[in-house]
Parts: structure tokens; C-alpha cells; sequence
């Protein structure tokens, strides 16, 4: 029997190019991408079936924002990891996330190599 | 902080998602007034609008021809309205990115819109003056308009 690996990745993004571009760039070997929502509120119900560990998050969406979905998912699941991955680069902004429980942030527009390093340090948290 | 401070703001987003998301250089054209007329809009436009210190309407616009090939640099396959859109949107939403980042909380910044067909007007104060930055990437040309009171 395979063993389970060892993070579950959810994408969480209101564009579909960007959820694209982070499941094509994502190159962790030990990393599974479980799903992909495009909302908040998408996001919580795919976090109670696919349990993900790793999750990289988007802010500006509609129906629930990336700040609310944090602070719910934290809440479900202390241990959870989660990269914000916005445009809105202000300081502000960040230390609000990581406030409501994200454990890093990466700034919009970014490259493969600047994602999949955010990712391992996440898991390296 | 000046109107080229504010304008610069603007165009390094731009520039930077050329740089980074596309992975190609645009290049920066000589700005102008959009005096007389307004600026030339293309198929797909990305826009952001700013209330507060400063009032108006910051948008990037593209033919449909440049935005496909800017996905296609984006290892995307999918040419659909809905991506090209998306596209537009990911601009506009770099544009709120760096203007909250550098103008603070005297600026109020909209969440990015976008609109689609060339002959789509957009609405802006009669006494503000339209600047045009253009865009060129590859064979195709873009504008960045900024129209702050």
C-alpha cells in the first residue's frame, strides 16, 4: 500500500489562470493538489471533504473573501498552512492575513521558482 | 505625492506583470493627453476606480490578438472570453496592488472590473484629463490610461 502524501495542497483562487498557473507550477514531489475552489465559501466545502494541509490562498474574491476564509479555516484546523498569494502587496494587508492565521504571503504577479520556494518554506514552518 | 509619481506607480505594475507573469519585456511608449478624444479602447479592458485624496478611473486595455499571446507565454491553452477576461483582470488587479501598496489609505481603491468590446465607453469626470501610457509588447500595442482629477 502507497503511503499517504505528505501534504494535500487546495488552490484557492477566483481566477482560473492563476489556479492554473499555481497546479502547472507547483513542483513538490511530496505535494498532492486535492482540489481547487474559486471562492471562500468553495474553499470551506472542499476543505471538509479533501482535508487539505497546505492551502494557498487568494483575497479579493467574491462571496468570501481570502481574509474571512483563513481565519474559518484556522479555525476547523489549527495546524493548517496557508500561503496568501494577492496582489494587494501592501503591509496592511499581510499582517492582516497572517493576524487571521496564514503562515506566509507571496505577491502577485509571481514566478514559478518564487512559488514553489514559498511552498517549502510553508512546509518547512 | 506627484501626478508622474502616481503614474509611475501605475505603469510599474504593468511592466511588472510583463516582466514576471508573461516572462517577456513590454515596452513603455511616450505618455500623451487624451485631449479632444477620449483614449482608444480595445476588446478587453481591466480597470480599477479610486475615490478618496484622488477621484477617477485607472484601466488597462488590449486587443484580443495580445491577450491570447500573452496566455499562450502563460503556458495557457485555453483562449476563451472567460480567460481573456481573466487576463484583463489579473492586470487590473496588479494596478490596485501597487496603488494601495504606494499611495496608502488616502487612496480608496475599487475591486478590479472588467469590460469587454472596443466600443465600450468609460465614464470619468469632465474635469479630469486622460493620460495615455502606451504599451507595446511584441507586434501588438496596449494602453494604460490614467484619469485622476
Amino acid at each position: 500500500m502507497n503511503a499517504l502524501p505528505a501534504h494535500r495542497l487546495m488552490i484557492v483562487d477566483d481566477s482560473n489562470i492563476m489556479r492554473r498557473k499555481i497546479e502547472r507550477s507547483q513542483e513538490i514531489p511530496n505535494v498532492e493538489i486535492v482540489g481547487t475552489a474559486g471562492n471562500g465559501r468553495e474553499a470551506l466545502e472542499l476543505h471538509a471533504s479533501a482535508r487539505p494541509t497546505l492551502v494557498t490562498m487568494d483575497l479579493t474574491m467574491p462571496e468570501m473573501d481570502g481574509i474571512e476564509c483563513v481565519e474559518q479555516l484556522v479555525g476547523r484546523d489549527p495546524d493548517i498552512r496557508i500561503l496568501v498569494i494577492s496582489a494587494l502587496a501592501d503591509k496592511a494587508t499581510a499582517i492582516e492575513a497572517l493576524e487571521k492565521g496564514a503562515s506566509g504571503f507571496l505577491c502577485k504577479p509571481f514566478t514559478e521558482r518564487q512559488l514553489n520556494e514559498a511552498l517549502v518554506k510553508l512546509i518547512e514552518s | 505625492m506627484s501626478l508622474q509619481r502616481e503614474i509611475g506607480t501605475f505603469v510599474a505594475a504593468v511592466l511588472n506583470y510583463f516582466d514576471t507573469a508573461v516572462q517577456q519585456a513590454a515596452v513603455v511608449g511616450t505618455p500623451y493627453l487624451a485631449l479632444g478624444k477620449p483614449p482608444e479602447i480595445f476588446d478587453y479592458t481591466g480597470m480599477i476606480r479610486i475615490s478618496g485624496k484622488r477621484k477617477g478611473v485607472v484601466y488597462f486595455t488590449a486587443p484580443k490578438g495580445m491577450l491570447s499571446v500573452m496566455l499562450m507565454r502563460m503556458q495557457e491553452t485555453d483562449m476563451s472570453d472567460a480567460n481573456l477576461r481573466d487576463l484583463v483582470g489579473e492586470v487590473a488587479n496588479t494596478l490596485s496592488g501597487n496603488a494601495r501598496k504606494d499611495f496608502g489609505r488616502n487612496f480608496i481603491i475599487s475591486t478590479p472590473s472588467v469590460v469587454a468590446g472596443s466600443s465600450t465607453t468609460i465614464g470619468y469626470s469632465p474635469d479630469s484629463r486622460p493620460i495615455v501610457v502606451p504599451i507595446d509588447w511584441r507586434a501588438y500595442h496596449a494602453n494604460l490610461v490614467v484619469c485622476l482629477n
